[in-house]
Parts: structure tokens; sequence; C-alpha cells
């Protein structure tokens, strides 16, 4: 039949779908606020319309930029040093059942704790406040860095590993060679976690440390607004901090599939 | 292609002027909690013999197996490779290459990646490990899916990568335990036939672990019969047939006999352990 010919619409495929579907809810999830609150005659000073909200935006440019760009800062510093920590300890407890005996509570302990909690006495004791933020933002993503990479080293097909031994390799070539390549989609699925939490670990240091001046984040932009009852600024604060969320999900995802796509089932479609 | 033909039959090597490549005196396993894995077994395999291990699950064939690949300690006895221990099998200069039931392939480096695993945790220097690589894929048939990650393969294909990795080491001895066990039939006896082409061509030693009385029959000059709970030897048959053996062997009244035979030892072994 001539008509098969085209028999998959654009619309079929799979990864545009992903991104199409989920646009199309958004924009009348958008539509719809902007006429209930019309329809309503809702006051601007309690629940603001996408058009005030996107008008905001841009003339508040000035302002909410410069503190876009703090909190990606603290962000993207304590998500590294995150990482950078997080495969250090997980490579540490790998190395002896004991140490990790001996920490793992402790690191438990310091994620159970909440960040709110501990977040002024860091403010007190670090006088540098963007190292005391990044230190906050840093003690809320590190968890499941350190615990989805330690699971994964450990996550060694047994059958591998036993050949490793018959061939005599040495420790280093079973991690370099078997333990690093195994622990990968483990490390990549902490990744995608970890870069929300550091982005939230940043707005509640900044809530917490609630400093005027020049170093001034998303959070504190939503806290003067919110005093100012200047809702409209506060939502365009608020729609910054959930797109720098979301990119910061779709990028650690793209990096994943990059990296581990073509071997591993969660990043395959074979997989399924 | 089979290229059998043109190969010599192999002599048996059975005669006392062979060297000996496996001798086990007395070696038995016992575990902590007293589990007698394997009853002390004396075997000597002389260098160059194709013989099988056959038995039921629990026999201790895997177990003698791995012990020979030094995977672990026999409780008691001695061991020699080669009129060594097995742990200073490097010092005769031999090889030994353990082929797995599974694949155990690394799912993240391709075929050729994988077959060239031990050359690069030996630190073979890379132009010769391409070399033995590249000459390893074709021997199984593999070259055209050197590049193809394991996912790729079917469980056939993935054996013989499997297969081609034991043999880039260039192995005097080697072990498989249960290869084939996780593959249809057909493609069971197709790698089974060209297992023994390669055995004919390279005069290995091969010591096979398999429940299939057929796969025994077809593949082994000699058959050490086990036998469970405990975990013992019961017989060691010689398979009088000459090499090279085809398809039409296996449907020969010789193959039956031989299998029926093999069959009332299992039987009667198992019989035994019940009673």
């Amino acid at each position: 039949m001539s008509g098969s010919v085209k028999a998959t619409p654009w619309i079929a495929n799979p990864a545009r779908q992903r991104i199409i579907i989920p646009l199309v809810i958004a924009i009348v999830l958008v539509v719809a606020w902007q006429l209930v609150l019309t329809a309503l005659k809702v006051p601007a000073y309690l629940i603001p319309t996408p058009v005030m909200m996107f008008t905001a935006l841009i003339q508040d440019w000035g302002v909410l930029g410069p503190a876009l760009l703090f909190t990606l800062k603290i962000t993207a510093l304590s998500f590294a040093l995150s990482v950078l920590i997080g495969v250090l300890v997980a490579f540490i407890f790998v190395q002896s059942r004991l140490i990790e005996l001996a920490f793992f509570p402790y690191i438990v302990l310091l994620q159970v704790t909440p960040v709110v909690a501990v977040a002024p006495l860091i403010i007190i004791w670090v006088s540098n406040t963007t190292l005391a933020m990044v230190l906050c933002a840093t003690l809320m993503a590190v968890f499941p860095i350190i615990s989805n990479t330690a699971l994964g080293l450990r996550s060694v097909s047994p059958g591998l590993l036993a050949y490793f031994k018959l061939r005599r390799a040495s420790r280093l070539q079973v991690l370099l060679r078997l333990r690093v390549p195994t622990a990968l989609p483990y490390f990549f699925a902490a990744l995608r976690i970890s870069s929300g939490l550091a982005l939230i670990g940043a707005v509640v240091a900044e809530f917490v440390a609630g400093t005027g001046g020049t170093n001034t984040g998303l959070a504190y932009q939503i806290l003067q607004a919110g005093f100012q009852l200047n809702i409209p600024r506060m939502f365009a604060a608020l729609f910054l901090i959930s797109v720098v969320g979301i990119a910061l999900f779709a990028g650690m995802s793209l990096l994943s599939n990059k990296a581990i796509g073509r071997w591993h089932d969660s990043e395959s479609d074979r997989g399924a | 292609m089979k290229i059998a033909s043109l190969v010599p039959p192999a002599p048996t090597m059975t005669t006392a002027s062979a060297p000996m490549a496996i001798e086990a005196l007395s070696v038995e396993k016992v575990y902590a909690n007293g589990t007698q894995a394997l009853r002390p077994v004396n075997l000597s395999i002389a260098e160059g013999e194709f013989i099988t291990l056959l038995g039921p699950s629990g026999c201790g064939k895997s177990t003698l197996l791995k012990m020979v690949a030094g995977l672990i300690e026999p409780s008691d006895g001695r061991l020699l490779l080669w009129r060594k221990p097995v742990n200073k099998l490097a010092s005769t200069g031999k090889h030994l290459s353990y082929v797995f039931q599974e694949a155990t392939l690394m799912p993240w480096n391709s075929v050729l990646k994988n077959v060239r695993l031990p050359l690069e945790l030996e630190g073979v220097p890379p132009r010769e490990a391409d070399r033995r690589v590249a000459a390893a894929l074709q021997r199984v048939g593999l070259e055209k899916f050197a590049d193809a990650l394991p996912r790729e393969l079917s469980g056939g294909m993935q054996m013989r990568a499997s297969i081609a990795r034991g043999l880039v080491v260039e192995p005097n001895l080697l072990l498989m335990d249960e290869p084939f066990g996780a593959l249809d039939e057909i493609t069971r006896n197709a790698l089974d036939s060209d297992l023994l082409d390669l055995w004919q061509r390279h005069q290995w030693t091969v010591m096979f672990v398999t429940h299939s009385i057929h796969e025994a029959v077809f593949l082994s000059q000699r058959v050490i019969v086990m036998a469970a709970r405990p975990g013992r030897v019961v017989a060691d048959i010689k398979i009088d047939e000459p090499f090279p053996r085809d398809e039409s062997f296996r449907l020969s009244k010789r193959f039956s006999e031989y299998a029926m035979h093999l069959h009332h030892l299992l039987v009667a072994a198992s019989q035994e352990s019940a009673s």
C-alpha cells in the first residue's frame, strides 16, 4: 500500500513525545491559570497571572538575573564538592568493611539531621557566607553519592569477580576494570538526585543566611518580595528555581545516557 | 566449513609415555559445617586428553574443576598440574583457561575488549595482543562481531566470545564448567562439534563438566562418572571411538550403547546414595 510509506507520523517518535506531551500539558495549565484568575478577578497580591509573572521576570531581570547567577554558583559549587567528597568516601568504604561499619552511621546522621536546623550553626561558625552556604548545600547533596557509589562498587557480578581472580588480577585492576564500570549506573542515578538536592540545599542555606548586600540569591529575592508583597516577583523567582531544577535533572539524564546508554538496561529501550 | 577431515585422528593419550597434566591424589573437599562435597578422588589425566566429569547436581564435579583451577582449596590430598602444586602452575610455563557456565562478559565492553581482557591483565604488548585477539575471534567465528556489545549477541554467540577469551591466553589446559548448559540443544551440538575441531588442532588437555550423558559421550575420550550425597567418583569409562567425530556418531549404535551404559551407572549410583 502506498499509504504505508508515511505510516509513522512525526509525532510518533518516542523521543519527541517525551518532550511534546509534557509541553502541551504545561501550555494547557498556563492558559487555564490565566483564564481562571482573570475570570474570578483574583488580586495580584494573592496569585498573579502568568502574564504578570513573566512581566515581572523581564522587568526585574536586573535584580533576578544576578540572583539566579548567585544561586547557580552555590548549587554548582556544592554539587561539585558533593561529587568529589561522595566518590572519595565511597572508595574508602569499599576498601574495608570495618571503615564502613565504623563511619556509615555518622554519614546517616548527617543525612537525617535537617539542614535547616544545622545551617544557623554553620553560618555562625564559617565567616565567609558563600562558603557557609556551599557547606550547607553539600551536607544535603553528598549522601546519595556516597551510598549509591558504594553500593555500585560492591555490586560486581560474582562470575566476573571469579574470572578476575582466576586471571590473578591485582586489586587495582579489579577496581578500575570491574568495580568502577559496574558502579557507573549507580553513580549516575545518584547524580540526578544529588543535583536537585544541591539546589534545594542552596535555597535553604540562603533562607537561613538571609544576608543583604551584594551576595544575594533567588531565595533572598523570594524573602524580600514576600516582605514587600511583590507576589509577581516572588513567582518569577520561584519559576527560575524550578527551571534550574529541571535543567539539572535533564542535564544529568543526558550525561547518564551518553555514558552508559549503550550497555545498561536502565538507559536503553531494549531493556524495557 | 569443517577442516577436521584434514586433521589426523588424535592418538589415544592414555599410554604410559604421555606426561601427566593433572594428578589428583586423594583430593577431597569438606566444608566447615561438615558437609562432604567431594570424597577423596584419585585421578590422572594425561596431556592432550579430553575428559568429561559427568554427574547430577551436587556430585562435586564443579568443585573438583574449581580446585584444579585454584579457585577453591582442597581440604585434603594433593593436586598437581604438570607435577607442580596448582598455585605454582606459572613456573611450569603452562597456562590454564576456565570457561564458566555463564558467558561472564563485561556488559560495558565490546566483544573485542572482552576477549582482550586477560592479555591486558597480564600486560601482553598491544600489538601481540591485537594479533592474538584477532586469531581467537576467528577461531570461534566471531570476527565480524568484534565491535558488538555482549547484549547484542545471542546466548550461543556470547558463549563463543567467552571461549575466545579462554583461548586467547593460548592455554595448555582448558577447564569448562557446563559451558553450554544454558543453550538450546541445536546450538549446543554445534558448539560441541566446534570445540572438538579446536581440540584436535591444538591438542589441549580439556576437562569438561556436564550433566548431559550425550554431550559426555560425544566429546570425550574418558568419562568420569560422579554421584551426589556425598559427592564421589563412581566410574572411569573410556569412550574408545576415533576422532573426528561428526553427527553420524550421535546416531550410531555404539553411541547409544555408551549412553545406556553411563545411564545405568548414574542410576545405580543414585540408588546407592538413597539407600
